[in-house]
C-alpha cells in the first residue's frame, strides 16, 4: 500500500509539472498581449513596461524565472489589477470556491449514493423508474441553464433566498449556488450507484450473505455497499474537475467572489500571471482530489490490496 | 447463376460462420433496440429536431439576423409569426433557436467524430501492441485524464479566438481519452484470438490487423460511448459559448441563447426557456438512446 502511495505521488509531480508548462507557453505563443489597446502606447514606455514584468526576454528566460519564483511561492504580481499579487487575489478568492466545491461534492456523494442504493434495492419499480428519470432530467439540464432557474423560482417568485453575492458568507447565499452545482453530480452519481449496485446484488458473495441468514439491511449496508461503490470512488475525479469548471460559470451568475471569476475575465484581458496562478490551483486541487481518490480505490478494492 | 440460399449454404460450407454470426448479433440488437421505447420515441424527437436544423431557412418568415423593429424583445405571439418571440436585437428566436440546433448539432458530431478516429486508433494501437507500449500510453492517457482540461480548452478559444473548427478539434481532442480505455481493453481481449493469429500468421501487417480486423470487433462499446460523446460535446460547446467563447455574433448556438435568456429573465422568460428546452431535449434523447444501445449490444448487462 506504501509503494503504490508512492509511486502515485510520483505521478503526481510530474503531472503538475506538465500543467504548468503547457499553461505558460500556450499563453505566450498566442497572438496579443497584456498591454495591446486602442491607442499604441509610445515605444518606450512599452518598453519600460514589458521590462518590469520581464516580458522582453527570450521565452525560455521567461519560463526559467517563472519556475524560479514559483518554487518561492512567488505567483507574480496581476497585470491587469495593479497593485494586487497574484497570490493575495488567489487567498481573497479562494475560500469561496472551495467550499463551494466542496460542499457540492460532499453533498452530491451523500444524496447521489443514497438514491442510486434506494432505486437499485426497489429495481424495476416504479420508485425506481422515477428516480432514474429524475435523474436523467439532472443530467440534461446542465447547471448553467438550472441556475438562472433556480434563483428564478427561489430569489424572485418565492423571494425567500437570495440570487447573487456571496454576503459575510451566510448560508442563505451558499444554498443555490451549491444546489446548482452539485445537481448533475447528484443525477450521474445516482445512476452509477445503481448500475453497480444491481450488478452486485446479483453476485455470488452477496447470496452467500443472505443464505446464511444475515437480515437483508445488513446484506446491504456492510456487504453490498463496499463493492458498489468502487466505480462511484473511481468517478470522483472525474467529477472533481467538473465542479470546478462548473463553478467558473456558478460563480460568475451567482456573482460569488471566487477564483473561477478570475479565470475567464484574465484570460481573456491576458492577465499571465493571474491565469497561470489560477489554473495552477485548480490543477494542485484536482490532482491532490486523484490521489485521494487512488488511495481510497486502493483500500476498498482488495484486488489493489495486494500490490 | 445461383440464387441466395445457395450462395450461403456454399459460404458455410466453406467455412465463414463468423461472419453470418455476426450480422445475426446486429440483427439481435437492432431488434432489442427498437423495442425500447424511450429509444425509439427519442430517435423520432431527434429526427425531427434534425429537420427543423436543416430546413429551418424555409421554416420561419424572417431571417436568424434580421432585425425587426417593431418587436424588439417581445414574447411569444403567433400572429406577427414571432412564434418563440425575438430576443433584445428584435430577431425572431424561433429561426434562431433552429440556427442554434445547426451549430450544436454539427458541433457534437464533427468532434465526437475526431475524438473517434483519435481515441480509438490510440486505444487499439496501445492495446494490440501491449506490454511497455501500452504501459507507457496509458499512462499518459491517465496523467491526461487528471489535468484541468476545460481550462486549456478556454484558454485555448481565448488565444486563438473563436474559430468554430478550432471547437471541433478542442473538444475532440478532449473527449477522446475514455474512448482510448474502452478500445484499448477490448483490444486487449481480442489480440491473442485465432483469427488474428490467423493473420499474423498470413503475413498480414500490423497496420493491417488494427484496421481491418480489430476495430471492426470492437465497434459495438464504441458505438455506445459514442452516442454517450454527443450529448457531453454539445454540453461542452454550450458551456463555451455560456462563457462568451464559442461562435461568434450574428451566428448562435444554444449555449449562447441561453446566456442571453439567462440575463434577461426576469423580463423575458422566454429568452431562456426555449432554447433551454431544446438543449435539454437533445441531451435527454441522446442519452436514451446511449442507454438503449448498450441494453441492446450488451445483453448480459441487464
Amino acid at each position: 500500500m506504501l509503494s503504490y502511495a508512492i509511486r502515485r505521488l510520483l505521478i503526481a509531480i510530474p503531472t503538475l509539472f506538465i500543467v504548468i508548462t503547457v499553461a505558460f507557453f500556450m499563453m505566450r505563443i498566442a497572438p496579443g498581449g497584456p498591454f495591446d489597446q486602442e491607442r499604441a502606447l509610445p515605444p518606450e514606455i512599452e518598453k519600460n513596461i514589458k521590462a518590469a514584468y520581464d516580458l522582453d526576454k527570450p521565452l525560455i528566460e521567461q519560463y526559467g524565472i517563472y519556475i524560479g519564483k514559483l518554487f518561492q511561492g512567488d505567483f507574480g504580481p496581476s497585470i491587469k489589477i495593479r497593485d494586487f499579487s497574484v497570490a493575495e487575489l488567489i487567498m481573497a478568492g479562494a475560500p469561496a470556491s472551495m467550499q463551494l466545491g466542496l460542499s457540492a461534492i460532499a453533498i452530491a456523494l451523500v444524496f447521489g449514493v443514497a438514491f442510486g442504493t434506494y432505486a437499485a434495492l426497489r429495481q424495476n419499480s416504479a420508485v425506481d423508474f422515477a428516480v432514474m428519470g429524475v435523474a436523467m432530467i439532472g443530467i440534461a439540464i446542465p447547471n448553467f441553464v438550472m441556475a438562472p432557474l433556480l434563483s428564478l423560482v427561489f430569489g424572485l417568485y418565492l423571494s425567500i433566498l437570495p440570487t447573487a453575492g456571496w454576503g459575510d458568507g451566510e448560508i442563505q447565499y451558499k444554498i443555490l449556488p451549491t444546489i446548482a452545482l452539485a445537481l448533475p453530480q447528484i443525477a450521474y452519481i445516482a445512476r452509477l450507484t445503481r448500475g453497480s449496485m444491481v450488478e452486485v446484488l446479483h453476485s455470488n458473495y452477496i447470496r452467500t450473505a443472505r443464505a446464511k441468514g444475515l437480515r437483508e439491511k445488513l446484506v446491504v449496508n456492510r456487504h453490498a455497499i463496499k463493492g458498489a461503490l468502487l466505480p462511484v470512488v473511481s468517478y470522483l475525479g472525474p467529477a472533481t474537475a467538473a465542479v470546478m469548471t462548473g463553478s467558473v460559470v456558478i460563480e460568475s451568475i451567482f456573482g460569488v467572489p471566487g477564483i473561477g471569476t478570475y479565470f475567464v475575465k484574465a484570460a481573456l484581458n491576458r492577465d499571465y500571471p493571474l491565469v497561470m496562478g489560477v489554473v495552477i490551483v485548480y490543477a494542485v486541487m484536482i490532482i491532490m482530489l486523484n490521489f485521494l481518490v487512488d488511495m481510497v480505490y486502493g483500500l476498498l478494492d482488495p484486488k489493489l490490496k495486494s500490490h | 447463376m445461383m440464387n441466395k440460399s445457395e450462395k450461403t449454404a456454399m459460404l458455410e460450407a466453406a467455412g465463414a460462420p463468423d461472419e453470418i454470426e455476426g450480422r445475426s448479433l446486429w440483427r439481435d440488437a437492432r431488434i432489442r433496440l427498437f423495442r425500447n421505447k424511450a429509444a425509439v420515441g427519442s430517435m423520432i424527437v431527434l429526427g425531427i429536431i434534425t429537420l427543423l436544423a436543416i430546413f429551418a431557412p424555409l421554416l420561419s418568415p424572417y431571417e436568424y439576423d434580421q432585425i425587426d423593429w417593431g418587436y424588439i424583445q417581445e414574447g411569444p405571439n403567433w400572429e406577427n409569426g414571432h412564434i418563440f418571440g425575438t430576443d433584445g436585437n428584435g430577431r425572431d428566436l424561433f429561426i434562431r433557436v433552429l440556427y442554434g440546433a445547426r451549430v450544436s448539432l454539427a458541433v457534437g458530431l464533427l468532434a465526437t467524430a475526431v475524438s473517434l478516429a483519435i481515441g480509438v486508433t490510440y486505444g487499439a494501437v496501445a492495446g494490440y501492441f501491449g506490454g511497455r507500449i501500452d504501459n507507457i500510453m496509458m499512462r499518459f492517457v491517465d496523467i491526461l485524464y487528471s489535468l484541468p482540461f476545460m481550462f486549456f480548452v478556454i484558454m485555448l478559444m481565448v488565444v486563438f479566438g473563436r474559430n468554430i473548427f478550432l471547437i471541433f478539434v478542442a473538444l475532440g481532442a478532449v473527449e477522446w481519452l475514455t474512448m482510448a480505455r474502452i478500445v484499448r481493453g477490448q483490444t486487449l481481449s481480442l489480440r491473442r484470438r485465432e483469427f488474428i493469429e490467423a493473420a499474423h500468421a498470413t503475413g498480414v501487417s500490423n497496420f493491417k490487423i488494427i484496421f481491418r480486423h480489430i476495430i471492426p470487433n470492437v465497434l459495438g462499446p464504441v458505438i455506445v460511448y459514442m452516442t454517450l460523446t454527443i450529448p457531453q460535446v454539445i454540453l461542452t460547446e454550450s458551456f463555451l459559448s455560456f462563457l462568451g467563447l464559442g461562435v461568434q455574433e450574428p451566428l448562435t448556438s444554444w449555449g449562447v441563447l441561453i446566456s442571453e435568456g439567462a440575463k434577461v429573465i426576469e423580463a423575458s422568460t422566454w429568452m431562456l426557456i426555449y432554447p433551454a428546452v431544446f438543449l435539454a431535449l437533445t441531451l435527454f434523447c441522446f442519452n436514451f438512446i446511449g442507454d438503449g444501445l448498450r441494453d441492446a449490444l450488451d445483453p448480459k448487462d441487464r
